[in-house]
């Protein structure tokens, strides 16, 4: 129990320290990239006086050394900075942006894996059969074709030719500003209001946009499973089940999937961090205002607090996943205790 | 266990009400409400003293008002916009205008002469980057209470610190950032000496014909009729949206989901325009695309070697190849559409002039140099259509695509041989643009004022001198042909290759009438749309 405890502290440790360098690399990047971070500020047109007072605003007539100290202070003090973006607090920014991501990448995820994960066992226990190569080109589909061409051809299919699923955006004309915003979640904020065409409204909108990304993140996962399961299922432990006359569901999920759990759980949450670290492209496609799309913008418009403080929030969100998995690794598999 | 037919009821019904759903997603948008889908992501405020993007300003163009406008059917006559007359002094330095009566703010409060010295008094104090639209005239923080006065409820009178042209003054007034904001709203909300900055931001207090309900960064505006608006607008709701992908602007606007598409690109614009269903609308914008020839580069500093470089430029072949819908042929520094732009076009594709230039002026090899550009469509196909214009009489361009932020700092710096750069004006008057391209008062590395006439290193004290004297013209003919004669030096001696001028075309639904686009965004005007 010691030893268990102490593991665990030795990795919540190491968060602090991964957080510092992962802000030393990103502050030092943003400082060489061949941007003046003042043309952000006040534009190109500004008359030299508001540019010399944006240019002391923003500390940049202090050593770079200084800037650094100033900024690790401030987030320290919980001060993200404000965006030059959108004039607002970091904080407020990505409060705002990042339930949109987290909404559509929690659903991806869930769908990913369950879907994922079945066609990955499905495939493995039917090795070399149709189902298996049907399995394997849907993978290789998913993981080859990229991810703006199946938002685009989503789009045309659901939305313009079928009209089954609606267009771009989080909500429908006849919806918009009617659903009071409480969590930022779309889908959560109206049925806590209990409007349940808007709750429908939100579904229907996040249905594509989840779909494109539960295809592309379900397509590794299940080749991930199917590959896990084959070393399973090749095990002497499967062939003395099988001689001891256990059945062959039993067998394939009670004790080959439940060792194959242990890796696939970190498949599914770096699969689930990348997500909720935003999806540039299906977020532009649909018009999504999730954290991939605030973290791009601001790159290139060189708002660097904003691409701080959204980077420190990526790598925070890595950082917990990666800590929940070793934990759940610890549940899952007793030779880690 | 469900029975059978519980669960084919409650498939049933679950069916129903999806496909409730789904057809009210694809309705037509709804009676008295627009849907405009536009990539509005460069909002980074609605404070009319503050904004100075596209869409911001188109915003602000339509919930607030100024002292005046210009019609763009007309757009080089002056206009009362709030202002029913003005008169200027004897010494060209104090202005008095005299309000329209009931012009009304959407809640209901009469426009007074008050707000409108608290609106430009309040620009003066902020100082943010539009400011100095304003600020040119003398008007500063501490001068602001005697050079800003409202006299009486209807009449106000600024006072300049120098004699300056009406048409000067008066178009300038004319920009967003002189919109007219309701004291009463705003500095109820101010806190500390933010004049209200952080609650205009996302909200309106303006008499224009629409007032602001709501803006979701990088997601939606949504704009309401001013029920108290002079002249009613005639649809009750302006709902824009944030749809960046053209493709998907175009597969909304088939759909019925938004009425009109804001930026849709060139090829499908070409195909959409043959379809029945729909119009284009288009108009020149102020918004110029020209390649700058750095004079530190002391090739590029021969007078030849400028000739010949437009000389080498396709200008035809360009516009019509890569950019038929977007882009039109210009050559002069006064776009199309601004008071005393030039439309004469000097230049067209002589490759056996340009190199005959290129002999004469020691060249006949060619030479290479650096060329900077934005690598985004359609300025990066732009570009390679130059680098083989200039190939074509032996430069051999260096090839160095960048974001548009770094090529914009490394010209700052002086640091580029050649770059192809984009250039919108700032205000509607020639001064503008003038003041960027024709003049330098200080062509040292440390001057003040990087026009962009001093990021090439023109040093041109005779062109300043005149491009000054223009501004101060105050008899507006003359004034118009000063600007004409300095733009027809400009062309044969620049360091700039004015190559073409932006054409702002949306796509709308041709049961859609009104839609009138600006020469610049703030006089985009939504107050006559309708559905037929």
């Amino acid at each position: 129990m010691k030893a268990r405890l102490g593991a665990l502290a030795a990795t919540a440790a190491s968060i602090p320290i991964i957080l510092f360098g992962l802000v030393l690399v990103t502050f030092f990047i943003g400082r060489v990239v061949p941007i003046d971070p003042v043309l952000a500020v006040v534009g190109d047109r500004a008359p030299a006086d508001v540019v010399a007072r944006a240019r002391l605003e923003l500390g940049l007539d202090q050593p770079l050394y200084a800037q650094f100290w100033r900024y690790l202070t401030d987030i320290l003090t919980g001060n993200l900075g404000r965006s030059v973006m959108t004039s607002n607090p970091v904080w407020e920014d990505i409060a705002r942006y990042f339930p949109a991501t987290f909404e559509l990448a929690t659903l991806a995820i869930i769908v990913a894996a369950i879907l994922g994960i079945g066609l990955g066992v499905l495939a493995a226990t039917r090795q070399g059969s149709w189902v298996d190569q049907v399995v394997r080109v849907f993978c290789l589909a998913g993981h080859s074709l990229p991810v703006f061409v199946l938002a685009l051809v989503s789009l045309l299919v659901f939305y313009a030719w079928l009209g089954w699923l609606p267009g771009p955006g989080r909500q429908g004309i006849v919806f918009q500003d009617m659903v009071e915003t409480r969590t930022g979640l779309m889908t959560l904020d109206a049925a806590l209001a209990g409007d349940w065409p808007a709750f429908q409204d939100a579904v229907a909108h996040l249905i594509q946009p989840a779909g494109v990304l539960s295809f592309f993140s379900l397509a590794y996962i299940a080749r991930m499973t199917r590959a896990f399961m084959l070393a399973e299922l090749r095990s002497e432990y499967v062939t003395t089940a099988r001689a001891k006359g256990l059945s062959w569901p039993r067998i394939v999920w009670r004790h080959a999937f439940r060792n194959t759990l242990v890796p696939l759980v970190t498949v599914i949450f770096l699969t689930y961090a990348g997500l909720l670290e935003g999806a540039v492209l299906t977020e532009t496609i649909f018009a999504w205002p999730g954290l991939g799309q605030y973290l791009t913008v601001s790159l290139l418009n060189a708002d660097m607090n904003a691409v701080l403080g959204a980077t420190l929030v990526v790598g925070l969100i890595y950082v917990v996943l990666n800590l929940l998995a070793d934990l759940l690794y610890r549940l899952l598999d007793p030779r880690t205790r | 266990m469900i029975p059978r037919r519980s669960l084919l009821a409650a498939s049933g019904a679950a069916f129903l009400s999806w496909d409730a759903v789904i057809r009210a997603a694809h309705a037509q948008t709804p009676p008295g409400v627009i849907v405009m889908a536009k990539q509005i992501d460069d909002i980074i405020t609605l404070d009319p003293a503050e904004s100075f993007e596209y869409t911001g300003g188109e915003i602000c163009g339509n919930v607030y008002q100024k002292l005046t406008t210009t019609p763009n059917s007309n757009p080089s006559r002056i206009e009362g916009d709030l202002a029913e007359s003005w008169t200027a002094s004897d010494d060209a330095r104090t202005f008095t205008f005299r309000l329209k009566p009931a012009q009304k703010f959407a809640s209901g409060k009469e426009v007074t002469a008050e707000d409108v010295a608290y609106s430009l008094q309040r620009v003066v104090a902020l100082n943010k980057s539009p400011a100095f639209i304003i600020n040119q005239f003398g008007f500063t923080k501490d001068n602001m209470a005697q050079t800003i006065r409202a006299t009486d409820p209807r009449t106000v009178v600024l006072t300049t610190a120098e004699p300056t042209a009406t048409s000067f003054l008066l178009y300038c007034l004319s920009a967003a950032v002189g919109s007219i904001v309701e004291k009463a709203t705003v500095s109820a909300r101010a806190q500390g000496d933010d004049w209200g900055n952080a609650w205009l931001k996302g909200n309106s207090a303006g008499s224009g014909p629409y007032r602001l309900v709501s803006w979701r960064a990088s997601e939606a505006v949504t704009m309401e009729a001013n029920p108290n608006a002079a002249q009613a607008p005639s649809t009750r709701r302006i709902i824009m949206r944030h749809v960046a992908d053209p493709s998907a602007q175009l597969l909304g606007l088939q759909r019925g989901d938004y009425d009109i598409a804001r930026n849709l690109a060139s090829d499908q614009i070409r195909t959409i325009s043959t379809d029945n269903r729909y119009s284009v609308v288009s108009q020149r914008k102020a918004s110029l695309l020209y390649v700058a020839m750095n004079q530190k580069n002391p090739i590029l500093a021969k007078p030849q070697v400028r000739q010949a470089i437009k000389m080498a430029i396709d200008y035809e072949g360009i516009q019509r190849n890569i950019v038929p819908s977007n882009y039109a042929v210009h050559q002069a520094f006064l776009p199309e559409g601004l008071p005393g732009a030039l439309t004469e076009k000097p230049f067209k594709l002589d490759v056996a002039g340009a190199k005959h230039l290129l002999a004469e002026a020691g060249h006949a090899d060619g030479f290479e140099c650096a060329f900077d550009f934005f690598s985004g469509a359609p300025v990066g196909d732009i570009a390679q259509a130059l680098q083989a214009n200039l190939a074509a009489i032996g430069i051999r361009p260096r090839m160095l695509p960048g974001e548009m932020r770094s090529v914009i700092t490394k010209t700052r710096a002086r640091q580029h041989d050649l770059a192809l750069l984009r250039w919108g004006s700032d205000y509607f008057d020639p001064h503008s643009n003038a003041e960027a391209f024709s003049m330098n008062p200080d062509n040292g590395d440390d001057a003040r004022n990087k026009t962009l006439a001093w990021r090439s290193a023109w040093a041109i004290p005779e062109l300043t001198a005149r491009t000054l004297a223009a501004v101060k013209e105050t008899d507006t003919e003359k004034r118009v042909a000063l600007y004409e004669a300095i733009q027809r030096d400009h062309q044969q001696q620049s360091p700039f290759a004015v190559m073409l001028q932006e054409l702002e075309v949306a796509v709308t639904r041709n049961s859609l009438k009104g839609l009138n686009i600006g020469v610049l965004s703030d006089r985009t005007q939504y107050a006559p749309l309708a559905k037929g």
